[in-house]
């Protein structure tokens, strides 16, 4: 059965009748060496069903054991978030069946979430930012893969049977679940982008997770409804799961907003279900109706004993946390007197980190910038790859800037040096050396090459020694033409006036 | 007090993967009705008491991260009703993950 | 050739206790082989006559790991005070060399790939696996007539159960197939069956035995623990199998109560200055006479002892039973979910047409008993979201309460003691269609597995009226099992000193009863 779905309004149009309602669930798989319950390698791409042991398989008889670093791991994320860390807290079961979760229950938390009640202050585009609240953030544990087998498509609905590779079963996750978000109106899809972005990085800057959401390591769910303007009860809900990347996040929602509305509009009530985001047509397409509400029948863990972090443990890694991105930036833009928009296109150029660095390694903030928002910019462009996935490192850059500013190489200079790093031709030392780029500075040879010229265009020379000094520019060009670029033009510049004898 | 229906014993074989017969629903809801006036006798007690849920007094027993060998996969997949290419082998699955 | 045919001469080593056997052992007065082979041959011979405790004997395994005792003997090395002495192991215990079944068919035939915390224990301590015995399925019942593999018939009369779930490890140890064995205890599952043989059987406190590799019935109450045929026996491989594990989160990291130095304490049969109570609301109506009697004799011999004897009253105990009866079956709906067809065991009707959740419907269907399935239904409908309150939760406040009761019995007594269960062994048959009389008999054991405090069952002496063994259930406040043992040593010996013969020495031998018909 196929239901042809009224064409999506757009997001403008959705917000002159409703305001959207968002609810945001993340899932972040922690890099823990082992999983969140046995001592299996935690490992993205191992060979199926190596990774495997009486625990995570599920084999009658077998026991969880609490990974120690997993629940340090989301007690830090918690406090990132501006949680508070609940003092007792514990593992409950949430039971369900099905043929990726070994033990047909998934240990989890339910009432008592070990973080809760925090937010996050999201950075949007033009500048402002929107605060999320963060409900809770609970450890559990993720499940196995399957592949389907058989049928045309490979997926789910028409395979014949399935393999399962329990590799991924047992692997720490955190589920961090954001409080409605209301009020966003027509800005909602980009606050949900922008909202996993700053998580992401976030997570990433404290190190527990890869946060690749294109490896599944960090999956987002987007619950969306919509109530008609100036109402305050929630519409009913959809969820639609594991949208994979930051723009799908919010295609997504924008989709999700302009469909329901249709639905609303045209007299339909939208059914609280599960969706499902396809990349290709930026739409979402209906999963399992949830007609009844599941009931996981959760209960207390018997086989684990309750979490009491001390507030001296607490305090301890509330201490450790790094800066945190928004404050990093906040400190970052005041250091070197940027406006917003430079630091905003700092960030959207994902150069913030690289320029940083660069400047750790000694170099000016201005430069650094320079030469990553735009030389090497360009570069990454010519060669398709992430500013980030360049061959040339920070420190490197700032060597080529320590070596202009030494007067070593001039600006032109430094560019050659920096094309042969990116070539692999070794460190700006190597390259310098081995493609013979330093300036001459050796004044005897440059006023040797500045006489050369003056002799060769002598009606130039008498035009300088009448005072036109603009004239020096064409002895200037040949001598920098006779050096190939190697000399400082200003000196050259100087030197010819010097033995024409004009004063400048 | 409590009143199991065949239709109730239906639902609960329904979400514990029991494909009970028709036979064993009557013998059931008789056998489930009768247990449940027996262990309801529970609801008679205060509801201020505090849960119990561990009795042992135990917290923070936590495992250091470090990895420990796995099972030998031939191993275990030699066990298993079915298998193929080093995976578990099973039937065609029909919902979502709720 | 079995045992029987050895003739009056020769002395039966499946007569003797584990101490015994291990000290000749020990001393090379015989060898760990001639041990082993004794009690193979008496397993033959009596599970010829159907008794059927055994779902599994490793008759070649065990022999080799006897000479292999033996060697280390002559070599000068004794693992531990039990080396060279058989021991049986309850099968929802898990074993890397024998099949584990829980007495399900939905397990049949699974070998397993590891072993349990307690079954790799015993091997380094040296004792000899003779093979798993029958239970319950996945140790639901107190009657032994749930197994898949067939009932387990009583020692002391064929026509009557051996209690449960442990009933194979008790009937094995009461008929001498075996000196010592394993079982576990959710709610009385070592503690009746041993009263309803004639053996002693212990459940320790919640945590001070691993359950890493018990196939889980209800984590929360679920613990293994030893049967023997005296005191002393018990808490010899109670000591061998008790203590810390980190597989097990559960397990408590503090050492083990000196159970073995209690039970030769006791011994010296003197219990003056020891407070036993007993529980009012454990004896009395619904108990039968001769229960009550034995009971009530065991009594006066304590206080011939020394100990002195109050009445104490736990009112929530009442209520013990039907809590239990909503915790049980809700963590056994969750324990039970992972046997589905998938990753191991049975898988039912896998032709090709049908979805993962059919097989597993069908195969679940197909593979549990029927006490199972009441009792996975039961949990799914006390943790449904709809009753959870009401049930589930309302029971788990009612564990505080008897949590609590235990603790102000605790102040004024240093045990408790109660009969083990309400009658003797039933006839076979008898409440199978009437699951809520069978709840019955764990009316005495279940507080103890509420509140995780130990429980020691001690036979008692025989009830007037049907001539079945009685038990006597002495109750310890947690890590303080030791207590039990010394009560239940001193007991036994002021018991059998009064018989003028070993209590354990009086089970019928179905063996000889069988060649004499
Ligand atoms: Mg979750
Ligand atoms: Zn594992």
């Amino acid at each position: 059965m196929t239901t042809v779905e009224a064409a999506p309004y757009t997001v403008e149009e959705v917000c002159e009748r409703f305001d959207p309602v968002m609810g945001l669930e993340v899932h972040v798989e922690l890099n823990t060496a082992t999983k969140m319950f046995c001592g299996c390698r935690n490992e993205f791409g191992a060979e199926p069903n190596t990774n495997i042991c009486p625990v995570c398989l599920g084999l009658p008889g077998a026991l969880p054991r609490v990974n120690a670093r997993a629940v340090e791991s989301a007690v830090t994320i918690g406090l990132a978030l501006n949680c508070s860390v609940r003092e007792r807290s514990g593992f409950a079961r949430k039971n369900y069946f099905y043929p990726d979760m070994p033990k047909n229950f998934q240990i989890s938390q339910y009432e008592d979430p070990i973080v809760f009640d925090g937010y996050l202050d999201v950075p949007l585009d033009d500048g402002s930012t929107w605060r999320v609240e963060i409900e809770r953030a609970h450890m559990e544990e993720d499940t196995g893969k399957s592949l389907h087998m058989g049928g045309a498509t490979g997926r789910i609905h028409g395979a014949d049977y399935s393999l399962l590779d329990y590799n991924r079963a047992g692997v720490p996750l955190i589920e961090i679940v954001t409080r409605p978000i209301v009020g966003a109106g027509t800005r909602a899809p980009e606050v949900a982008r922008a909202y996993v972005s700053a998580l992401r990085d976030v997570v990433k800057g404290l190190g527990v997770s890869d946060v690749r959401m294109d490896q599944g390591s960090m999956r987002c769910d987007a619950n969306v409804s919509l109530m008609p303007k100036g109402s305050s009860t929630f519409g009913t809900r959809t969820e639609t799961k594991n949208v994979n990347s930051l723009r799908s996040v919010e295609r997504a929602v924008r989709y999700e907003m302009g469909r329901q509305a249709g639905v609303l509009l045209s007299g339909g009530t939208v059914r609280q279900e599960t969706r499902h985001f396809d990349e290709q047509s930026g739409t979402t397409s209906p999963g399992r109706a949830k007609e009844t509400l599941a009931d996981y029948r959760y209960f207390p863990e018997p086989d684990l004993v309750p979490i009491e972090p001390s507030a001296e443990w607490v305090e301890g890694l509330r201490k450790e946390l790094p800066e945190r991105p928004w404050e990093r930036r906040a400190r970052i833009q005041s250091d070197w007197g940027l406006s917003d928009e430079e630091l905003r296109d700092l960030v959207n150029a994902d150069a913030l980190d690289l320029v940083a660095a660069t400047v750790d390694a000694g170099a000016s903030s201005e430069s650094a910038r320079s030469w990553w928002v735009s030389y090497l910019a360009q570069q990454a462009n010519t060669q398709g790859v992430a500013l980030t996935e360049l061959a040339i490192t920070p420190e490197q850059v700032a060597r080529v800037i320590a070596l202009v500013s030494e007067g070593t190489l001039t600006n032109k200079l430094a560019r050659q040096v920096v094309d042969g790093v990116l070539a692999g031709e070794g460190s700006p030392d190597d390259v310098v050396a081995g493609r013979g780029l330093a300036v001459v500075s050796d004044d005897s040879a440059l006023t040797a090459a500045v006489d050369e010229a003056l002799a060769a265009q002598p009606a130039v020379a008498e035009k300088i020694r009448a005072g036109k000094t603009k004239a020096a520019g064409a002895i200037v060009g040949a001598v920098m033409k006779a050096t190939r670029g190697q000399a400082d033009a200003a000196r050259v510049n100087e030197l010819v006036l010097e033995r024409v004898g004009a004063s400048s | 007090m409590s009143d199991i229906t065949r239709s109730d014993v239906a639902h609960l074989a329904r979400l514990a993967r029991l494909a009970v017969t028709d036979d064993e629903l009557d013998v059931f809801s008789g056998q489930l009705d009768a247990i449940l006036d027996t262990v309801g006798r529970v609801s008679e007690i205060d509801d201020d008491v505090p849960p119990t849920s561990h009795v042992a007094p135990l917290t923070n027993v936590l495992r250091a991260d470090e990895p420990e060998p796995s099972l030998d996969r031939e191993a275990v997949l030699a066990g298993a009703p079915a298998a193929e290419e080093g995976r578990f082998r099973v039937p065609r699955i029909l919902g979502e993950e709720p | 050739m079995s045992s029987a045919d050895n003739g009056p001469g020769a002395e039966d080593l499946t007569r003797l206790d584990a101490a015994e056997l291990a000290r000749r052992v020990q001393a090379r007065e015989v060898s760990s082989v001639e041990v082993t082979r004794a009690h193979l041959e008496r397993i033959e011979a009596v599970e010829r006559t159907g008794l059927n405790a055994f779902l599994h004997v490793a008759a070649d395994a065990a022999l080799a790991a006897a000479a292999a005792v033996d060697d280390e003997i002559a070599a000068g090395t004794v693992r531990g005070p039990l080396a060279g002495v058989p021991v049986a192991i309850k099968d929802n215990m898990i074993t890397r060399d024998m099949p584990t079944t829980c007495a399900s068919r939905i397990l049949d035939g699974w070998r397993p790939p590891y072993d349990a915390t307690v079954v790799r224990r015993l091997r380094e301590a040296g004792l000899v696996p003779l093979g798993k015995t029958n239970l319950d399925e996945f140790a639901m019942g107190g009657s032994n007539e749930n197994s898949a593999y067939g009932a387990v018939r009583n020692p002391w009369d064929p026509a009557r159960v051996p209690g449960g779930s442990s009933g194979g490890s008790a009937a094995a140890t009461a008929v001498g197939e075996t000196p010592l064995a394993l079982g576990s205890d959710t709610g009385g599952s070592i503690r009746q069956p041993g009263a309803f043989t004639g053996t002693v059987g212990v459940k320790p406190t919640y945590g001070t035995v691993s359950r890493y590799g018990l196939v889980a019935f209800s984590s929360s109450l679920d613990q293994i623990g030893p049967f023997g045929r005296t005191v002393l026996d018990a808490a010899m491989l109670h000591e061998v199998v008790g203590g810390h594990d980190p597989c097990d989160q559960t397990s408590i990291d503090a050492p083990l109560p000196p159970v073995v130095e209690a039970a030769l304490a006791g011994a010296r049969g003197d219990l003056a200055g020891v407070r036993v109570g007993v529980v009012n609301e454990l004896s009395g109506e619904g108990f039968q006479t001769g229960v009550l009697s034995a009971f009530t004799d065991a009594v006066r011999v304590l206080t011939e002892l020394g100990a002195e004897v109050v009445e104490v009253s736990c009112p929530s105990f009442t209520l013990g039973l039907p809590a239990y009866y909503l915790i049980a079956p809700s963590e056994a709906s969750s324990n039970l979910a992972r046997f589905d067809a998938m990753r191991y065991g049975l898988r039912v009707g896998d032709d090709g047409s049908r979805s993962t959740d059919e097989v597993m419907s069908a195969t679940r269907e197909a593979g549990f008993g029927a006490e199972v399935k009441r009792r996975i239904m039961i949990g799914t409908h006390a943790l449904s979201a709809g009753s959870y309150d009401a049930l589930y939760g309302k029971a788990q406040k009612v564990r505080t309460l008897v949590v609590r009761d235990f603790s102000a019995a605790f102040e004024r007594c240093d045990v408790l003691v109660s009969p083990t269960v309400p009658t003797t062994a039933f006839p076979i048959g008898d409440r199978v269609d009437d699951p809520v009389s069978m709840y019955l008999a764990d009316l005495c054991t279940i507080p103890a597995n509420l509140a995780g405090i130990a429980g020691l069952s001690v036979p008692c002496g025989l009830a007037a009226e049907d001539g079945m063994p009685v038990g006597l259930q002495v109750m310890t406040p947690a890590l303080a099992d030791d207590r039990a043992y010394r009560v239940g040593a001193a007991y036994e010996l002021a018991r059998d000193t009064a018989s003028g013969v070993p209590f354990a020495s009086t089970v019928p031998d179905p063996a000889a009863l069988q060649g004499a018909s």
